[in-house]
């Protein structure tokens, strides 16, 4: 068993993300007059310049979405990143939501291989550990080829 | 009615880093503009800064700390702040006010001095500022610049060998500009071989940040013949739109676009030209030089079809083919662009029109594009901000 498993698995940031589990998804909402999506969710006033709706509902984000644009970080970024030490290299993807049409940003899961990856191709989201320290992990989403591309 | 106004001073700081105190960059750029425009500090009557949000409470109020260290004179004062295009809209501001004859002539100035390494959000726990998310999650400036960069070679066939050929020339243009900060001929060997910093791009695929300071001297067309400089360029435009919603593309520092679900999507970067050349009533084929925001080598590529210049993804075939090099049918970023400047924020929006006044004068020396009648600026920030500035002789 790994260290990190051991340690309390906290999300990074409240509310933006579905618990760990089967099928993790993003939380946005939709806005109930013009159906807009939101993420982060929105719950004060639509953005939509024609709408004037103050109404929305909490939904879950399509999990799956094709790579809209990929890169990696090779250069250790500064704070608030935790870093790990000695600094690891990641990727980050951007993936278009069909259904919200959207295009969410997210770090890829760790051993992508940039090579692998073409834009276009399905991807899916999970909960994984962002960064950590002794007693506990930070969680967020991050992206990975769907159904074990790549 | 006449919706122009002239330019009669141009003045800046070399870029580089210094670490002196932004104030110094900003007032010896003042005053080269206004030993250019031949006119006395005391003859402006309105100062328009563009503040710098890295230097304290007198960054914030950068109109009045100008004012003061030039020696207060009791000009009226204004301080913008829009990011990246805190210059135009300061420039805006001053317009404004000449052409509403509430002024004659104005200072518009901006100066910034940039910390060490990669621009960071300020301190603290602050998961309500998106700016402060993204960076916790480790999406830094070139994230975004090497997404749109990937998206590019993966949609027109762009590869990392024509970014390259972006830099080699600016590079070339800035090794002639005695204000720019790198002022070395690159190879593009050179930047194949720096180091990656974010797939697809290297490190000298993306601009560094700088100090300096830039300051234009304008005036209502009046005055301009009145002291014998009826001659001098002209402001036909300033377009400092905001994006339509929906945005078609994610922008710094947001972390999704908007969705497009119910309202079309629009890109920001096309928007900020259109209207400008709708103002000037001109159109991309009138257009000698421009200068545009390469934060990255791509995005230069990016800018060339949003100006119009050609047709969506053929951006690096005018590149390849050398047509945007001094000496090509339009050349861009003569100044050597912040591939060899930098960024240093309040003041890049001036600089560009520093460069296009000197150009429109005849005054680039070794940079020199003849016969160049029309330039125009692009440029993009944080936030929802951005300019266009359309200069013509």
């Amino acid at each position: 068993m790994s260290a990190t498993s051991e340690k309390a698995r906290v999300p990074v940031l409240d509310g933006w993300f579905s618990a760990e589990g089967k099928e993790p998804h993003l939380i946005g909402s939709r806005c109930e007059a013009c159906g807009t999506y939101y993420f982060p969710k929105l719950t004060t006033f639509c953005r939509n310049p024609d709408c004037n709706s103050e109404k929305f509902v909490e939904v879950p984000l399509s999990r799956t979405g094709k790579l809209w644009s990929y890169t990696n970080a090779a250069y250790k970024p500064p704070e608030p990143y935790i870093a790990s030490e000695p600094f690891e290299p990641f990727g980050i993807a951007a993936v278009e939501l069909d259904k919200e049409r959207m295009v969410v940003l997210g770090q890829l899961v760790k051993g992508v291989n940039l090579a692998d990856l073409k834009v276009g191709m399905a991807m899916e989201l999970v909960i994984d550990v962002l960064s950590e320290d002794e007693t506990a992990a930070k969680t967020t989403w991050k992206w990975k080829p769907a159904g074990g591309q790549a | 009615m006449n919706k122009e106004i002239a330019i009669i001073g141009a003045g800046m700081h070399p870029w580089g880093k210094f670490g002196k105190n932004f104030v110094e960059y900003g007032v010896a750029a003042a005053r080269a503009a206004l030993t250019d425009a031949g006119i006395h500090w005391r003859d402006v009557q309105f100062v328009s800064g563009a503040a710098t949000m890295r230097c304290g409470y007198p960054g914030y109020v950068a109109g009045a700390t100008f004012c003061q260290a030039l020696g207060w004179q009791g000009a009226e004062v204004n301080t913008s702040y829009a990011a990246c295009a805190s210059g135009s809209q300061a420039l805006a501001a001053a317009r404004a006010k000449i052409l509403a004859g509430e002024c004659e002539v104005a200072l518009v100035i901006g100066a910034d001095t940039t910390p060490k390494g990669f621009l960071a959000p300020q301190k603290g726990e602050r998961p309500d500022d998106p700016d402060w998310v993204r960076f916790r999650l480790g999406i830094t400036n070139p994230t975004y610049f090497a997404l749109y960069a990937r998206r590019r070679m993966a949609l027109y066939g762009d590869t990392q060998a024509d970014f390259a050929l972006v830099k080699v020339k600016n590079s070339e243009n800035g090794f002639e500009n005695p204000n720019a900060r790198y002022r070395k001929k690159f190879t593009a060997e050179d930047v194949a071989a720096s180091a990656a910093l974010a797939d697809p791009l290297r490190l000298m695929d993306v601009c560094a940040v700088s100090d300096g300071g830039a300051a234009l001297i304008v005036c209502s067309l009046e005055y301009a013949k009145k002291i014998g400089k009826a001659d001098a360029p002209r402001i036909a435009a300033i377009s400092t739109v905001t994006p339509t919603f929906a945005s078609a593309s994610v922008e710094m520092p947001d972390l999704a676009n908007d969705s497009a679900v119910a309202a079309e999507a629009f890109r920001f970067r096309a928007a900020l030209p259109k209207k400008a050349y709708e103002e000037a009533g001109i159109g991309p084929q009138d257009v000698s030089i421009a200068e545009v925001y390469d934060l990255s080598t791509a995005l230069e590529l990016d800018w060339y079809e949003d100006l119009q210049f050609c047709a969506r993804g053929d951006a690096a075939k005018l590149v390849r083919d050398g047509v945007t090099r001094i000496g090509g049918r339009l050349p861009v970023n003569t100044s050597g662009g912040l591939a060899c400047f930098g960024e240093a924020v309040p003041a890049q929006a001036l600089a560009q029109v520093c460069e296009l006044t000197w150009q429109l004068r005849g005054q680039a020396g070794a940079r020199q594009v003849a016969g160049a009648k029309v330039g125009i600026t692009a440029n993009q920030g944080l936030f929802g901000h951005g300019s266009s500035v359309i200069v013509k002789k």
